[in-house]
């Protein structure tokens, strides 16, 4: 150790106590000020009494006493900040954190009236609800999501590059939902309704991801924030159902009918509005508040395995073959994509550094058994395709298996390796960070390419 | 001497307040005021008094405000509101009947000893 300078010393030493307060919920960092003025006090009596700084200063911590029992004291009188307040109520001291809020808080009311708006738009044009099916059920999503990733990429100053690329995807989208001459009762104008607003999410993951693309934690970080979004998106939706149910009630009461204006402006504008807020809410409360997508993946992993492996001792014990038409079809895409978003989300929550668990082990039963059943479940789909020919439905939907069959193979691979101590856990996190662009490739192949070589079915 | 845990905490807010109604002060201030005024037997941690300085605004007895003395470092200093004028009135009152008490039934403060009784007693 060399000699320093005595104060710079101490204000390193102060740097360091900070950092130790800092981290406790009790105490804010006006609290944290208070008590380092107060530190500041002791030592400068102490030094005048001829104590040199840094015994001084040790003396003074010393007499505080430790950190544990002033935060509880602190925790007595102050219990609400254990209970970790949202965005609304930043900590006022902190007046750099609370300009930022501000000014996402405006950004963010800019884009979701934005996309309030958007929405009534083509109304101007006589494009009503009602009249044309097709128009909306395409082009939903194109009305917020454009909203939401222009908030996210204002958020991370994305480069003018990044936002050429966005609008780029974003018209592309556009276009892909309104070039192809779609039937209201084809298969194609479902299939774009349904996968141009995943694609379409991608592309905000872009904008959320920024500059970092090829960053794995980035990516994984999108992950988290899809999951808190769809959580918060939800939670709002039952609010707004609540909302309407009031205000269907109340004006009922006073003899008028609020029907249309809930159909017409409510429903639709709350709707594209409410998706811009979720993402603007993930990203204010990021680090406030625990996660919740993954605690809801704790408690559902266990339950999942065991109805799939139920599942399969009934197939086993009766000797019954799976029914195969388009809507068991669908179901079963739609449950590996629950496992996978299991996996996805305990994950993301997962510590990369810490051993192994019977959780892991659980993970591994669950991803297997649903490998097994789709296993199955391809089987005999492709016996029917190769009988019957080929649909716009049945396509997305095979396609849509494999490429989550793929995925799940690879993760369970991943996951006895990492369960037999063969492998590490990043492995995992990469590969499901590498395969969003699987994703991606796949929903713009249906949005774009199924539709003309179906024939617009 | 220790003066105990329960008679310090129903101290706590008269004196608090006493000192902030002498002019408005900081934490580390009124900690040294306390020393001062028990000759060092009051030995308040920083863990009770700023909590309680805390739990005094909150009540609305007390407000405070970031203030740069010339020549000192940015603090935050507190200051007795109106309210807090009334409630250290209304303590003073209460202590007062309490000390008045007191008084009548310890004639000689400082002088007390076990009672003895003469007939047993053979000191």
């Amino acid at each position: 150790m060399t000699v320093t300078n005595g104060k710079e010393e101490l204000e390193a030493q102060f740097t360091q106590w900070r950092e130790y307060v800092r981290r406790r919920p009790e105490l804010q960092s006006s609290d944290a000020d208070e008590l380092e003025d107060h530190l500041r006090d002791s030592v400068d009596e102490l030094v005048a009494l001829g104590l040199k700084p840094d015994e001084a200063f040790l003396i003074a911590v010393k007499r505080m006493g430790g950190l544990d029992e002033l935060s509880r004291e602190f925790a007595r009188e102050h219990s609400e900040r254990l209970w970790k307040q949202l965005v609304f109520t930043g900590d006022p001291a902190d007046s750099v954190k609370k300009i930022r809020s501000r000014q996402d808080l405006i950004a963010m009311l800019i884009c979701a009236a934005g996309a309030a708006v958007s929405i009534k738009v083509p109304g101007l044009f006589g494009l009503r609800f009602e009249d044309s099916d097709t128009f909306y059920a395409t082009n939903f999503s194109l009305f917020t999501l454009p909203w939401l990733a222009a908030f996210l990429a204002w958020r991370r100053q994305a480069g003018a590059r990044l936002c050429a690329v966005l609008v780029a995807l974003f018209a592309l989208g556009a276009a892909g939902a309104n070039i192809y001459p779609l039937d209201e009762d084809s298969q194609s104008v479902n299939l774009v309704g349904t996968h141009l607003p995943i694609a379409l999410w991608l592309v905000v993951g872009l904008a959320y991801v920024s500059d970092e693309l090829r960053s794995s934690r980035r990516r994984m970080d999108f992950i988290r924030f899809s999951g808190e979004w769809f959580v918060y998106l939800v939670l709002i939706a039952l609010g707004g159902g609540v909302l309407t149910v009031f205000l269907t009630g109340t004006f009922k009461a006073i003899g008028l009918d609020s029907g249309e204006f809930i159909s017409e402006w409510l429903l639709p504008c709350g709707a594209m509005a409410a998706i811009v807020v979720a993402g603007w809410l993930v990203e204010a409360k990021q680090g406030v508040i625990e996660n919740i997508a993954p605690v809801l993946t704790r408690l559902f992993t266990p339950l999942f395995a065991v109805v799939l492996l139920a599942f399969l001792v009934a197939i086993g014990v009766n000797g019954r073959g799976i029914d195969i038409n388009r809507e068991t079809l669908m179901m079963f895409d739609l449950l590996l994509a629950v496992v996978l978003g299991l996996l996805l989300y305990s994950i993301s929550a997962r510590d990369p550094l810490a051993p192994r668990g019977t959780f892991d082990v659980l993970q591994l039963v669950l991803v297997v058994s649903a490998l097994v059943i789709d296993a199955l479940v391809l089987l005999m789909m492709a016996g029917r395709i190769a009988e019957y020919g080929g649909t716009p439905n049945k396509m997305a939907a095979l396609g849509e298996n494999i490429v989550l069959l793929v995925n799940l193979a690879w993760s369970a691979w991943l996951l006895l390796r990492f369960v037999r101590r063969r492998g590490g856990f990043p492995a995992i996190e990469r590969w499901q960070t590498s395969y969003l662009a699987v994703y991606a490739v796949w929903m713009w192949a249906v949005v774009l390419i199924l539709p003309p070589v179906f024939g617009y079915q | 001497m220790r003066v105990t845990k329960d008679l310090v905490a129903a101290s706590a807010t008269p004196i608090v307040l006493g000192i902030l109604a002498e002019g408005e002060s900081y934490g580390y201030a009124i900690l040294r005021r306390i020393s001062d005024l028990s000759g060092g037997q009051l030995d308040w941690t920083e863990g009770f008094l700023y909590p309680l300085l805390h739990r005094l605004e909150r009540l609305g007895h007390v407000e405070s405000s970031w203030q740069t003395v010339t020549g000192e470092r940015r603090r935050k200093y507190y200051r007795v509101t109106t309210q807090g004028m009334a409630e250290l009135a209304e303590q003073h009152h209460q202590w007062e009947t309490v000390v008045e008490a007191l008084k009548q039934i310890w004639p000689n403060i400082g002088d007390l000893r076990p009672l003895t009784f003469p007939l047993e007693g053979n000191a």
